[in-house]
């Protein structure tokens, strides 16, 4: 706590994630910007919106298409206290997926919720 | 005539739009994003189910895998194919239309 105060201003970041994992570079690059933000200590938050939520579908193996499966990135965002990831509980719905298929542990909130969420941050990444 | 769907249909609208323009009888292709087409329960799986065109599906098993999917979450009238199968169909097809 400390730390923070020294280092100046900490305000609440939102990042919204609304993009399937693979089929574009989004999702990845969301993630990088994500840990930049951890690292400079700030009050992160994650959503996860309309096809956002595939990236967090449990299982995923990139071997047979090339490319690095960062879908396990997602479980270690707790060791840099990223602990705030939401998900929008009708975007879940239309695509079949339920809590038991994600492969981190995320808070479930409905659409009325998520617009909270979004008018309480201060800086907003939209990916 | 080959189809070949790479967009998520909550992301575009390619899939519902080949629904609706493919011939009868062709056979539809799932690569990529499009993969999420093939997802059993979901907004749009009835489309598919219902398939009154008489359509053949049929999905890339690389990009199941890559999104964590596998036969037990997908619509049963869909065939999982490997790259071999891919290049198979786009053999066996005069020709292929890429919904982007």
């Amino acid at each position: 706590m400390e730390e923070q105060a020294e280092s100046g201003i900490v305000k609440k970041f939102l990042y919204v994630n609304r993009r399937a994992p693979h089929g574009s570079i989004y999702a990845h690059e969301a993630l990088e910007v994500v840990l930049i933000a951890a690292a400079f200590e700030q009050d992160v938050t994650l959503a996860f919106i309309d096809d956002g939520v595939y990236q967090l579908k449990k299982n995923q193996d990139t071997a047979d298409i090339n490319t690095k499966n960062f879908s396990k990135i997602y479980s270690a965002l707790e060791g840099y206290d990223v602990e705030k990831i939401f998900v929008e509980k009708e975007s879940l719905d239309e695509r079949g997926l339920k809590e038991d298929d994600l492969s981190v542990d995320v808070e479930i909130i409905s659409s009325n919720d998520m617009k909270k969420l979004i008018t309480a941050s201060e800086v907003i990444f939209n990916f | 005539m080959l189809h070949t769907i790479n967009k998520s249909p909550y992301e575009k609208n390619s899939f519902e739009t080949c629904m609706r323009l493919a011939a009868a009888e062709s056979s539809i292709l799932l690569i990529e994003d499009g993969v999420y087409a093939a997802i059993d329960n979901t907004k749009i799986s009835e489309l598919i189910k219902e398939n009154p065109s008489n359509f053949k599906f049929y999905v890339l098993e690389a990009d199941l895998k890559a999104r964590g999917l596998d036969k037990n979450s997908l619509i049963p009238n869909i065939e999982i194919i490997s790259y071999k199968g891919f290049v198979k169909l786009t053999v066996e097809n005069e020709k292929t239309q890429t919904w982007l």
